[in-house]
């Protein structure tokens, strides 16, 4: 059994667009990892990297604009044997779902977020995203933008999500890695993947992306907290990997009361009439 | 008909007169009928709420607007109070919450009681309500024992100290109280096989009776009950409730639970709907089932929070974009609020569509007995699927069901879209395919109908006047028809709303004279009957100001049109 579709499909991305290796990357993570199709739900909203689920051999929710991480929390907290991924790009995930992003990693709910970051609007033709940077000319954002761009890694460390990375669509294998250690993850885990626009974003391209990140070294300790938000911060390179990791505070499951008391998933267990009718007839 | 008291507390937000309804309603129920109901400001503390609970010889179920006995707890309750007062009221309070113009103007007794004064002398203001309590058994001449057992009950956590100073308390007013029996000369029966319980745990425990086990939700009033209802029933039943950030969130985590093979609920009123309505239209398309309860307010907007109406009618029918099927039901008893809500689960289910029950304020903060009857099973039933390797999600059938699988059970997988899709569950922009999955979805309307939940009528079968109506107004028209010795006029109570029934048209054609009762502007049903079913309606009968309908008001209002 391979994610990868049985036939050749017609594909929707522009040639050379960063979304072609994230998914290679992507299959071939869950293939490393020996994942069951059935066992895995990829959970999309809208956008050109939002189609991502369809391109795939897997159980999938390809939802409304911005609510994809609403639904992957309905998906996992209903069955938590299942392995959910989050797809989506920057204008889905942190503007339009951009609540949504905040209050689940406040939930430590056990996805795994990636997010397509190309500081542009692909499939709305070349608007400003929320991480656009200043002065980014768009036909909208005419004279450039004037807004601060949204730092996600950051506010992902302070909204206390227990995993942050930044990965480069560019890089396959080291994407692929990153995803991996997203998906064992036993809680939230956001993988921002800069990626270039090649239609939209003549700025940031895959030469920009690349001269402007790094790799952090083997030496980094990401389950330091102010580490995190140093590497969070910096702005002549981002940091590229596990920005940080923290295995405490179990998950949204482990913490709710239905799965305290077991772990069957909750619509599993049997429903007896008997028990409701005595709140009627007690 | 028999003699009905009804009794009117009316104090400030906080001060417990919710724990006065809950010790006598408990009480009377076992002797007399009751129905009691609540108006409160929208605020925490202050203000001036009132609760009326109705005792009757004989089944009541409608809002009274006169009132017979009236306890005045503060200082803002009387002028508000005015128009419902009259010569045959009699008011208790104390000295400084009279108003003599308007008592001498309506020419109500007044009977000066300090309720404060008593309840110090009985050890603390907040035996004030004990008090009250024990008044009011001493009116009705129920024993003082079992008022003294009701009070162990309910402060069974308390030390025994505070125990036993309620229960002088309760002395202190039932003394007081045997002075007034006059008031209450209501035949003692014996009431049997009766539950008493409100519209909101009506609603919640038809949820859990339609095997919800997932609720996803922001609170909102008066849409919140049944929120807390099931968050406190959610470990015995295996219900996980989560607190969304924003109703958006809340129906799009309900339509990711459904898809899992979950049952979830969203409860809210207008404002939170209308933030759901995009999600509508997800369940519509990707045929992922959801349950809505939207518990009615006035709006537009923020409207008035805790108030009454029958306004989101429309906003039901047309919510969210696109053509697609749904169901719409609305309780008016108790027992419907328990069996429509179980139902609405079991019809999302078997086809795949949204399902809403739309309450209103009035209904679910009500309460009354219920005649106790055993659930249906068969409303449990999934209609999930095993997949094989080749499952398609939305195979095109006849009936326009396409079997659903869920993700994990069988070796397929499962592809479920917000966009045009083919049977497997890719996006697609062929005209022909999506003309056809167009008409498969729409064709589940067919399949819905044939399940349409009947209407009840009340009153004689061989009627010239049809009053018709829906949801909470079912208490104040059935009262007004059994009340009523006018046999020619009999009330219809439709259940399910939409989609609906062809069948419902020979009700209409017996009547001379239809007349549709309903608390909003416009007549919402008394328009849907005409564009659905091109029902001729004479007469609208509306009601928009935040309050349900009384029922003198409807005595009068039809005596005016019949």
């Amino acid at each position: 059994m391979t994610f990868e579709v049985r036939d050749n499909i017609d594909i929707a991305w522009c040639p050379g667009c960063g979304n072609f290796p994230i998914r290679k990357a992507l299959i071939q993570a869950l293939e490393e990892m020996n994942l069951e199709q059935k066992d895995v739900v990829l959970v999309s909203g809208i956008g050109q990297a939002a189609k991502m689920p369809q391109y795939l051999n897997s159980n999938f929710f390809n939802g409304l604009h911005g609510r994809a991480m609403a639904v992957g929390f309905g998906v996992k907290s209903t069955n938590p044997d299942l392995k959910v991924i989050v797809e989506g790009g920057d204008g889905d995930m942190y503007g339009e779902g951009g609540n949504h992003f905040l209050h689940n990693i406040r939930r430590n709910i056990d996805v795994a977020h990636l997010v397509h970051n190309n500081m542009v609007y692909g499939l709305t033709k070349g608007q400003a995203s929320p991480t656009s940077q200043l002065g980014f000319e768009t036909p909208l954002q005419v004279d450039g933008v004037i807004l601060k761009p949204l730092n996600p890694i950051a506010l992902a460390l302070s909204a206390g999500a227990t995993f942050v990375a930044r990965a480069f669509s560019s890089d396959m294998e080291k994407t692929k890695e990153i995803i991996k250690k997203a998906i064992n993850h036993k809680g939230y885990a956001l993988v921002d993947i800069f990626q270039p626009c090649v239609s939209f974003n003549k700025i940031n391209t895959n030469k920009w992306y690349k001269d402007n990140s790094y790799y952090l070294d083997d030496n980094y300790d990401n389950t330091s907290l102010s580490n995190a938000y140093e590497k969070a911060l910096e702005k002549d390179k981002f940091p590229l990997g596990v920005i940080y990791k923290s295995d405490e505070g179990n998950s949204y499951t482990d913490r709710h009361n239905v799965y305290q008391k077991e772990n069957t998933p909750v619509h599993k267990r049997k429903k007896d009439i008997k028990s409701v009718n005595k709140l009627i007839n007690s | 008909m028999g003699k009905t008291v009804n009794i009117v507390l009316s104090g400030e937000a906080g001060e417990g007169l919710k724990t006065i309804e809950k010790l006598i309603t408990d009480l009377v129920s076992k002797y007399y009928y009751y129905f009691a109901t609540k108006e409160v400001m929208s605020r925490v503390r202050g203000g001036n709420n009132t609760t009326e609970i109705r005792i009757s010889e004989d089944k009541v179920y409608a809002f009274q607007k006169n009132i017979d006995v009236l306890f005045l707890l503060n200082d803002n309750a009387l002028y508000r109070l005015e128009e419902r007062i009259n010569e045959k009221t009699v008011i208790f309070g104390s000295e400084k919450y009279k108003d003599d113009k308007i008592i001498k103007n309506k020419k109500s007794k007044l009977e000066i009681i300090d309720l404060d004064k008593l309840a110090k002398e009985a050890g603390n203001k907040l035996f004030k309500n004990t008090i009250i309590f024990g008044f009011l058994l001493g009116m009705m001449e129920l024993e003082r024992e079992e008022g003294n057992e009701k009070i162990k009950e309910f402060f069974n956590d308390k030390k025994e100290d505070i125990i036993d100073k309620n229960i002088d308390a309760l002395e202190m007013g039932y003394k007081k109280g045997e002075n007034h029996t006059d008031l209450f000369n209501i035949k003692k029966g014996n009431i049997e096989n009766c539950k008493n319980i409100s519209g909101t745990e009506a609603v919640g425990i038809g949820a859990l009776a339609g095997g919800c086990n997932f609720v996803g939700s922001y609170p909102m009033s008066p849409a919140t009950g049944v929120l807390t209802y099931l968050a406190a029933k959610g470990k015995e039943f295996d219900v996980l409730v989560e607190q969304a950030e924003d109703e958006i969130a809340a129906l799009n985590m309900v339509i990711g639970s459904w898809y899992t093979g979950g049952r979830g609920l969203a409860t809210t009123s207008g404002g939170g709907f209308a933030l759901m309505q995009e999600a509508v239209s997800l369940s519509g398309v990707s045929e992922t089932p959801c349950v809505v309860h939207i518990a009615q307010r006035p709006g537009p907007a923020t409207g008035m929070p805790t108030r009454m109406e029958q306004g989101d009618l429309n906003l039901t029918v047309y919510a969210g974009h696109g053509e697609f099927p749904r169901i719409i039901v609305a309780p008016g008893t108790l027992k419907d609020g328990i069996e429509l809500t179980q139902k609405a689960f079991y019809l999302a289910d078997k086809y795949q569509v949204p399902a809403f029950i739309l309450t209103d304020q009035f209904y679910v903060d009500s309460n009354s007995q219920m005649e106790k009857f055993e659930l249906d099973e068969k409303y449990l039933e999934q209609n999930i699927v095993e997949t094989d390797e080749d499952y398609k999600r939305y195979k095109i059938t006849e009936d326009g069901i396409s079997p659903r699988g869920i993700p994990g059970y069988g070796k397929g997988v499962v592809k479920g879209d917000s966009h045009e899709h083919t049977e497997e569950g890719l996006g697609t922009e062929d005209f022909n395919i999506r003309r056809k999955m167009n008409e498969k979805r729409m064709r589940k309307t067919v399949k819905i109908l044939e399940d349409y939940i009947e209407p009840e009528l009340i009153g004689d079968k061989d009627y010239k006047n049809l009053l018709v109506g829906w949801g909470s107004t079912y208490g104040v028209l059935s009262e007004y028809v059994n009340k009523s010795k006018d046999s020619k006029t009999s009330f219809l109570n439709i259940k399910q709303l939409y989609p609906l029934s062809e069948n419902l048209k020979e009700y209409f054609e017996k009547a001379e004279k239809v007349l549709v009762v309903e608390n909003n502007f416009k007549g919402q049903l008394a328009n849907l009957l005409k564009l659905e079913l091109g029902i001729k309606v004479d007469e609208k009968v509306l009601k928009y100001s935040g309050e349900p309908f009384s029922i003198e008001e409807i005595e009068s209002k039809l005596k005016e049109v019949l």
